[in-house]
This record gives structure tokens, sequence and C-alpha cells, in this order.
């Protein structure tokens, strides 16, 4: 039955050049007891976008995910997945996606390549094509060298690769990524990006969470800023940093027993002054003659840095708290 | 089929014929990947492990049977007929390793599957649902309640144990009483959450083994533990062995295949149940 509505809707939307976007979220909740994680939520995302959901620890994100893979049942609204409800058509659903987990569940009673073959084989591929196809992932993964170690052998950045090798064996339409590379060194990190680019390039739907402002800022074209299980705010990075921020943010720091009380004497200065426990950020189009107009005053900072403003100010801006504690 | 498979042009390519079989919300019919994978982490696992549940039964024979069998002398088998004390004993053994074969697999691996390598978690992210999980690890579980099974059926043609051709049967229904194990193991492991539960298990079991007319008629009990008896499971696998090991059958054989039918579809479905609440939660 929902075969014959999508038909249509795909054949009705071509005509206005805007496909059906892959995922519509409306209202979504979820509730364990008391606590509500997801609170009312509602987003759409057109296929071949990068979408990311950004905001601290326990805003919500990894259940969003969940929900959205139909291993987690939501409390209440309406979630489709390519015009399919995860809740009733789970298997089918997840038929169509990728998943990284936020945490590793490799199979370590295989090789690295048997995981990738057995993992297909979930899937109901056959291994006339899952044999070239693991082949083919080693090696995007940078992993080909690797296809015969024990899982438990690899570093976290080749796990985490592996994670992702594995994720793609389904050619998923969507892959969801919860926190992709949280735990890795900078250089894995890099290294994972670019493999994630590539994708994107490749027309593949990513859904990711993350609570790195750079990693938001690198992959999504356009993202949720969440806490708390509801959205704060909605756009690419670069509008919301021009709806939340100013273009230039000047960082202060006068040692942590005047930081509290200097922001008084900063009024005026910029178009807006926080004061943090560690340091005072002056919001302002230009953070160098912020910095002229703080020695014209005689305030004697420790230290003083101007940067691009961030997600990290939008998110700040929005909850009045930092990303990562 | 997906809006997205529709709009594609040229041969069907194997990720979109695998994406339109026909799904169900806890069943894809791919109960198969479970059993592969079980059998390819079975080639790197060691055999020592496999072993050691086989040897017991097959060490209580020798001992009991060649011990204190001639002490012992002729007892009296299913329908009155006279037997020796071990192949009195045997096809009791038998019910036990078949038992032991399931219990172990569909407990202790499922437990560690479950809590620590988190490996029910990722498959049930696939298009995998909990129904194929279930079956897959069950069917895992029966084969090496066969293994079993048919290693300790050639230890007892070994020791002229058997005499009639009935006796082969033993097999199969050695199978049908590690599948009523596996499938209730199964389900009441995905209860426990630390070792101290899993040792209740073994609890559980001990007792079983020694009391359930294994080496001794029931007659030799009171009444109402008699019946305390006839209702655990493994009392009806050591009959129904007892008495297909000689070929001798009456109305009670058809009671104990049920027994474990039914075991076998309320294990099947308690599993689904709880796979379901656990991970789809």
């Amino acid at each position: 039955m929902h075969n014959e509505a999508t038909r249509s809707l795909s054949t009705s939307a071509s005509f206005q050049m805007n496909p059906p976007p892959v995922i519509t979220a409306e209202n979504l909740t979820k509730s364990y007891g008391e606590l509500t994680a997801v609170d009312g939520i509602s987003f759409e995302v057109p296929a071949g976008e990068s979408f990311g959901l950004l905001g601290p620890n326990g805003a919500g994100k990894s259940t969003t995910m969940k929900m959205i893979g139909g291993v987690s049942q939501r409390t209440s609204g309406k979630l489709s997945i390519m015009g399919l409800d995860p809740e009733t058509h789970g298997p089918e659903v997840r038929a169509h996606l990728g998943v990284v987990p936020q945490q590793d569940n490799l199979d370590e009673e295989l090789k690295v390549r048997e995981n990738l073959i057995v993992y297909g084989r979930y899937f109901g591929l056959p291994l006339s094509y899952l044999r070239p196809k693991a082949d083919e992932l080693l090696e995007f993964a940078q992993l080909t060298d690797k296809a015969k170690s024990r899982v438990d052998a690899l570093s976290g950045g080749m796990k985490r690769r592996l994670t992702i090798a594995r994720s793609l064996i389904n050619e998923p339409k969507v892959l969801l990524l919860d926190e992709p590379t949280t735990g890795l060194d900078p250089q894995a990190r890099h290294i994972l990006w670019d493999r994630l680019f590539r994708l994107k390039e490749q027309g593949v739907t990513l859904i990711l969470t993350t609570h790195y402002m750079d990693e938001a800022e690198q992959l999504c074209d356009r993202l949720i800023v969440v806490d708390k299980g509801r959205i704060m705010a909605e756009g690419s990075p670069a509008s919301l940093i021009r709806e939340y921020s100013t273009r230039e943010v000047l960082e202060l720091r006068f040692g942590s027993e005047r930081n509290a009380t200097i922001g008084a004497e900063l009024e005026g200065i910029g178009e807006r002054v926080e004061t943090l426990p560690d340091r005072v950020l002056i919001y302002a189009h230009d953070g160098e003659s912020a910095l002229e107009q703080v020695s014209a005053r005689r305030l004697r900072p420790l230290t003083s840095l101007v940067r691009r403003s961030s997600l990290e100010d939008v998110f700040l801006r929005l909850t009045g708290r930092s990303l990562v504690d | 089929m997906s809006a997205l498979a529709e709009g594609q042009t040229g041969p069907r390519s194997a990720t979109d014929a695998a994406r339109e079989r026909t799904f169900g919300p806890l069943y894809s019919r791919n109960a198969l990947a479970v059993v592969s994978r079980g059998l390819m982490a079975a080639k790197s696992s060691t055999w020592l492990i496999l072993v050691s549940g086989f040897f017991e039964p097959v060490l209580y024979l020798v001992s009991m049977g060649v011990g204190l069998g001639p002490i012992v002398g002729n007892v009296a088998g299913p329908g009155g007929q006279e037997i020796s004390y071990a192949a009195y004993i045997a096809p009791a053994l038998l019910a036990v390793s078949a038992m032991n074969g399931a219990i172990y697999d569909s407990t202790w691996n499922v437990f560690f599957k479950m809590n620590f390598a988190k490996l029910y978690q990722g498959m049930l992210y696939t298009s995998l649902g909990p129904l194929d999980v279930a079956i897959g690890e069950i069917f895992l579980a029966l084969l090496r309640g066969l293994l079993y099974a048919t290693g300790f059926t050639a230890v007892m043609a070994v020791m002229g144990l058997i005499t009639t051709p009935w006796a082969i049967l033993v097999i199969p229904a050695s199978v049908v009483i590690a599948f009523g194990f596996a499938s209730i193991g199964m389900g009441i492991t995905s209860f426990m959450k630390t070792f101290q539960q899993m040792d209740w298990i073994n609890f559980f079991m001990l007792p079983m083994f020694l009391f359930s007319a294994t080496f001794y008629p029931l007659s030799v009990y009171p009444q109402y533990i008699q019946w305390l008896i006839q209702a655990m499971p493994l009392w009806h696998g050591v009959e129904l062995l007892r008495q297909i090991s000689i070929g001798s059958f009456s109305p009670a054989t058809a009671v104990h295949v049920a027994y474990y039918l039914v075991m076998i579809a309320l294990g099947i479905m308690l599993t689904t149940g709880r796979l379901r609440k656990l991970f789809l939660k």
C-alpha cells in the first residue's frame, strides 16, 4: 500500500525538481518514565544532504538516531524514513541504512575482512557481491593490509574506519553516524572526515551527531542545535553563526579572580559580553578594534585572542552553556 | 520496493535485490546469516570447550556402566524388559548430553554475546529481525546438541549397548530435546544480568541431571516427588530416549514428544519477545 503512495509522491515531486525528504520527523518524542530524552522535535532531511545534530552529551541526539534506525520505539510523534515507518518496518527500513554506532560493536570473534562479509550476509547479500565489495571497502578504509588481522589488534582509529566500512557494505542511501570521531586523535579524525566527505560527494545522505563544532562545520550542510531534547536553532553552520553571533570574537583572560567582576568594566565594547569562569568573550564585528577599546580603558588582560565566531558561540548564545564541558 | 530503487534504471544491483525481499516486522527470512556467522566464529574458537561438554556424560557412562554395572546386574527397562545397567543409563546420559550441548550454547555463549560482545545489538541494526537472530542462535545450539548426541551414540555402539535398529532414532530425538532446552535456555538467559545469576542455571541443572530417573527408576520416590520430576523437561527426554533405545513404544512416547514441542514453541516465543524488548525498545 505504502509503495503506491511513495511512487505517486516521487513522481509529483520530481516535477517540482524537489525530491521528497528521505527523513521526516514530526513532533518526535521519547520518554523514559519521568525523563523526556527527546521532546517534540521536527525536521526534514532531503536526499543527498549532510545533516547534523549538534548538542552536548545527554541532549537526545543518540536517542533520535536510534529511533531513525528503528531500534528504539518513539513515545509519540511521526517518523518516516524513505516513506516507511521504522517502528513497523524495522528490517525493511534498516535495509536502506548504514549505521555507525557511538561505540564500535565489531565482531571480535571474526577477522577484519570476515566482519565485512558476515555483516553483508545479515542484509541478505550474496557472496558473489560481498567478496569484491569487502576488498573495495577495505581499500576505502585503508585497511587492506589488515584484512586477516584480529579485530582486537586494531587501533581505535582503525576500528572506527572498519565500523564505517562495515556500515557501507549494503551501499546505504542514508548513513547514520553517532559521534563518529569521539575519542580519536586529530590525525585519525582528519582521515575520517576525508572519507565521509567522499561519501557525501557520492550522494549518500549523511546524518551525524556530534558535540564537536569543528566537525559540524566541516561536514554538515545544515544542522539542528539540540539541547535537553529540544531544537534550539536550525540552519547551515554559516547562517547560524550569522544569525546568533557576530563575525569575530575577542577572548580575554584576566585570571580566575578578576574574570567574574570585569564584565561590568567591559560594558559597551562590542555587541555583547559573555563572562565565563575562565575567560571573557566579547562579540564584535571587528575584534581588533574591540581590543583597542579594552586597552584604552586601561584594562590589562593576561592573554587576548581574536578569532572568527564558531558554532560553539552559537551554542553558548542559545543555551548559556558550553558544548564540551 | 522503495522510492529510490524505483528511480534507478539498468540491471538490478545485488543491493537492490536484497532490499526488495519480503520483510516482516520481526523476521526477514535470513536466520541462515546468523548461523553462518556462528560457524565462522567457531572456526577460530577453541575446540577444547566444544569437546569438554561431550566427555562429561561419556565419563559417567564408563564409570557407572562399567564400574557399577556388574554390581547392579540387570534391571527392568521400559515395558519390563530386562537390560544391563549400562544399557539402562546410556540413553539417559545421551539426553543429558543433548541438554548440555544446547544449554551451554544458549546460556553462557548467548550471555556473553548479549552483554559483552554486543553482537545482537549490531545484528539488529541490519535488516535482520529479532526472530532471525533467535532462530539462528538456537539452531547453532542444536548443532552442538547433534554433535554431542552423534558422538555419544557412537560410544554406545562401541560399548555394545545398541541392540535394535530403532536405536538410530535416538539421534533425531536428541535434537528435539536439544531444541527444547536451547529455545528456553536463550529466553531465560536474556533475563540474566550478572555472572552470579548465571550460576542459578547450574544450580537448577545439576539436581535435574542427578534425579530425573537418570540412574534409577522413578518408582524409588514418593508420589509427590515423582510428580515434581515428571514436570521437569529432562525426565521426559530420559524416558523418550530409553524407550527408543530398545524399541519399546507406548502412548507415553507421544506425551514426551509433545512436551518438547510445547517447550520449543514457548521458548521461541519467549526468546523473540525478549530480544525485541531488549534491543528494539
